[in-house]
């Protein structure tokens, strides 16, 4: 088992490999389909509009060194204060066409998902230093107890699913499905996978 | 007519917070027959964890509370429209008391409704029978399952998949090599062979609904559903796609009629946290399996 800790240093994830189990500690963030969409329109390709400035100052300071977590929880609040009930990772898949600006832009070390993602998003991987990390899709419930705190919530009105929530978190647990080296379980997987079906079909 | 609203919002948390017994018992099974300290067996026991606890403490076993799939056996004489309404009401209770997402949105507007109604929202299949009692059978049904659900059209040349069963044996195999693991595997599969687009994937949706280890009355099509079953396996994509020998659950087909000019394969992939309850009021007395 690893431990990663936010902030992680380059060296850190140089030194992680597909297979590796890592338990990840301190501030990440939730960011899903709408959310990467708002980035790359208003961050990445487009400047900031002021509405949007003070916003994109406090992104950049969090997820420097730190991880986007692909999630759109079930939470609630009770007294004012936010909690996690259920928070799963949703498809990663879907960021691809984002996914690789957004690491090189806010310098991001590792992303949090399930079903893995493509070749950009592992090719930034490699340039930048980072890592994608297989969490269990469906595992709601157990993975939402190494959510310990809420500590904001940004761009509320994508809805809860859609929204940024930046959480503290603690002995989350994930596994290495892409790392840093050009490496991908997935890659490999399919590769596997499109050959037996060859066999089955006789093509 | 009673009110069932709080019945209902019942049969949503049994849905949402706990798995059918078949379907934990199949991810079991699984779950032993995987290399021990594999990453396809640490997957499964993490799944099994998670079910074991979302059922103890009443949360929802996957963050994605799914669209949310009503079917309604009526007897005759009861108002589909107040029964309509009860249900759109115990969404809305649901998710507050959050055994629900608020999973329904706009989109022309992007805009979450906050409370998983909206338009078509939830989807009620309701149908009269001549039974003296209410049976209402709920699916939940996830996004990302849903999102590697697929059709495809018979002839299809690129697999060679002719117009019979051979070629609704191709085109599964395809769907599911395709899906990898995003559809969270180890899913269940319910295909429709027939229909017309719209008959067809929901033909397809029915079939999931059926207890996993029920044997198809069709001769030809539990034998294909055995078939597919052994080989989808042998494609190795294994839980959460980490490579394994458990790819998907089970299999399960039906059939529309079709047009001649028409021949549907459709495939509902559900993801390993296939979640569906049952609910049947007689007279006074309300029960859920």
């Amino acid at each position: 088992m690893n431990e990663l800790t936010v902030p992680i240093s380059e060296e850190a994830i140089r030194a992680l490999h597909v297979g590796d189990t890592v338990s990840l500690n301190g501030v990440i963030v939730t960011a899903r389909d709408a959310a990467h969409k708002y980035m790359i329109e208003n961050f990445i390709e487009g400047k900031p509009p002021e509405s949007e400035r003070e916003l994109y100052e406090r992104l950049k300071e969090l997820l420097s060194g730190s991880a986007i977590y692909h999630c759109g929880p079930v939470v609630k609040q009770e007294d004012g204060k936010w909690s996690f009930v259920a928070a799963g990772p949703t498809t990663s898949m879907r960021e691809e066409p984002y996914q690789a600006q957004v690491i090189g832009h806010f310098g991001l070390r590792a992303v949090i998902g399930k079903g893995g993602m493509g070749p950009k998003t592992l090719e930034a991987c490699q340039k930048y230093g980072a890592v994608y990390l297989h969490t269990i899709g469906g595992a709601a419930s157990l993975i939402a107890q190494s959510v310990k705190e809420v500590l904001a919530v940004y761009k509320m009105e994508l809805g809860v699913p859609e929204a940024m929530w930046v959480i503290r978190v603690e002995n989350f647990p994930a596994v290495v499905t892409m790392d840093s080296h050009g490496k991908s379980i997935h890659a490999e997987v399919a590769e596997h996978s499109g050959e037996r079906l060859k066999e089955l079909l006789g093509l | 007519m009673r009110d069932l609203t709080e019945a209902f919002v019942e049969l949503i948390r049994r849905a949402s917070t706990d798995l059918p017994a078949d379907v934990e018992a199949a991810l079991r099974k699984a779950h032993d027959s995987e290399e021990p300290g594999s990453a396809a067996e640490r997957a499964l026991a993490t799944i099994l964890e998670n079910v074991e606890l979302a059922r103890s403490a009443s949360t929802p076993i996957c963050q994605d509370t799914g669209t949310p799939i009503f079917t309604v056996y009526h007897p005759p004489g009861t108002s589909t429209s107040e029964l309509e309404r009860q249900i759109r009401n115990a969404l809305a209770i649901a998710t507050r008391r959050t055994y629900l997402r608020p999973n329904a949105v706009d989109p022309l507007t992007g805009k979450n409704s906050g409370d998983n109604t909206g338009i078509a929202f939830p989807t009620i299949h309701f149908h009269e029978w001549e039974q003296d009692e209410l049976r209402v059978s709920l699916q939940l049904k996830g996004g990302g399952s849903e999102n590697v659900s697929i059709q495809y059209k018979l002839p299809y040349a690129p697999l060679k998949a002719g117009r019979d069963l051979e070629g609704v044996r191709r085109v599964v195999l395809d769907a599911v090599n395709k899906a990898q693991g995003l559809g969270c595997a180890p899913g269940v599969l319910g295909i429709a062979i027939g229909g017309d687009r719209g008959t067809s994937y929901m033909k397809a949706k029915e079939q999931l609904l059926r207890p996993l280890d029920d044997v198809n009355p069709i001769p030809e099509l539990a034998a294909l559903e055995a078939r597919l079953l052994d080989e989808i396996n042998r494609l190795g994509i294994g839980p959460m796609g980490f490579g394994g020998k458990t790819t998907v659950l089970a299999v399960k087909i039906g059939t529309a009629h079709r047009l001649p000019a028409s021949y549907f394969v459709s495939i509902a992939y559900m993801c390993w946290a296939d979640r569906r309850a049952h609910m049947r009021v007689r007279g006074e007395e309300i029960t859920y399996e």
